[in-house]
């Protein structure tokens, strides 16, 4: 055969590709075993106060998200005095609808857990951090009215030096 | 029979593929932990149960009023944030039975023994202009406060941090060292000046 090639041009060996999309694997199931999907998009303005006290929680799945902060866009529904929405799901709610959707809120919530898991579902209330408190009780106040008493307050750690 | 070789598989197209999923993953993902002051709310109010006025004793109670313009008073004297966790640590360990300072019940607790039980509450009132910041930050200092003085009494008796002791032990010394908040309904003084 060799006395056929023509001045020694020699052909590159192909690579073998097959460990390659092992190690990708690897790092996809990685991935999707720890992460969660977000699922809703923000529509409020959010930043966590700092504190130093903060507990993980233990389960996600067991967690509900209340979102309150400044609208991000100016068609948002916001609560009367200020410029402040609440989020929940994936909208904003309207003031005269607040009692009803929190309450429909919470039951779907609730709803879509085991029952056995329905009283450790927690509502994380992620609220920014210059919102005042008149926004945060109204939803407190909804919330105990709806036996919804776990709660918990979001926050970033805090370093500390 | 003549045996013949099967041709080898192109499997670079195959990580591709994987590819593609890995930077999906990695994009819609948020690794970041749900972390933050966990709290139980009072069960709604009943009926029956609006009249009843539950008579604490003065000395049992620390009065935490935060403002609309997110200054502290404890029991009328205005405070830095900085002095709260000393101001509810005092209050809730009473170490020299001050007769201003809470009472203290021997309570027998598993694990423990008998061990003096604050009767203290801390009574926090905030204002409708009180910024979200700063009710946080009071909150934390007053969980600070309690983990504190728990760490200190998981040490005396198991030799250990609250941490890492096992959740037996953990109740015992939570029941030793209660965490107590009573959230007053809120005020409205700034309603007319804020926004």
């Amino acid at each position: 055969m060799s006395r056929f090639r023509k001045e020694g041009k020699k052909e590159t060996p192909e690579l073998n590709m097959g460990s390659m999309s092992d190690i990708i694997f690897m790092f996809l199931f990685f991935f999707m075993v720890i992460t969660t999907m977000r699922e809703a998009s923000l529509k409020v303005h959010f930043q966590p106060p700092q504190a130093t006290e903060i507990q993980k929680l233990e389960k996600k799945s067991l967690v509900a998200n209340i979102y309150i902060g400044a609208p991000l866009s100016k068609n948002e529904n916001t609560l009367p005095p200020g410029e402040v929405s609440v989020q929940l799901n994936d909208q904003t709610i309207k003031a005269e609808d607040l009692k009803r959707d929190v309450r429909e809120f919470i039951g779907t919530e609730k709803e879509s857990r085991d029952a056995q898991d329905r009283d450790r579902l927690t509502f994380s209330l992620k609220v920014d951090k210059d919102v005042q408190m008149r926004y945060v009780n109204t939803i407190k106040q909804e919330l105990r009215a709806n036996n919804a008493l776990k709660i918990n307050y979001a926050a970033g750690k805090k370093v500390t030096n | 029979m003549s045996k013949r070789k099967t041709p080898g598989l192109n499997t670079g197209a195959m990580s591709d593929i994987s590819f593609l999923l890995l930077t999906f993953f990695l994009l819609t993902s948020s690794i970041n932990t749900e972390q933050g002051i966990p709290r139980k709310l009072p069960p709604p109010k009943t009926e029956d149960a609006q009249d009843k006025k539950v008579d604490i004793n003065k000395r049992n109670v620390l009065n935490v009023l935060v403002n609309f313009r997110d200054e502290i008073s404890v029991n009328g004297d205005v405070i830095m944030i900085t002095d709260l966790k000393a101001k509810a640590k005092e209050f809730f360990a009473n170490p020299s039975n001050d007769p201003s300072l809470p009472e203290k019940q021997n309570k027998p607790i598993d694990g423990i023994g008998d061990f003096p039980v604050s009767k203290g509450v801390v009574s926090l009132t905030n204002d409708q202009g009180t910024s979200y910041n700063m009710y946080v930050q009071v909150q934390n200092e007053l969980q600070r406060a309690v983990n504190e003085l728990r760490d200190e009494t998981a040490l005396q008796y198991f030799g250990k941090k609250f941490s890492v002791l096992d959740s037996a032990a953990q109740r015992a010394v939570s029941t030793a060292i209660p965490m107590s908040i009573s959230e007053a309904p809120p005020i409205d003084y700034g309603s007319n000046g804020s926004n």
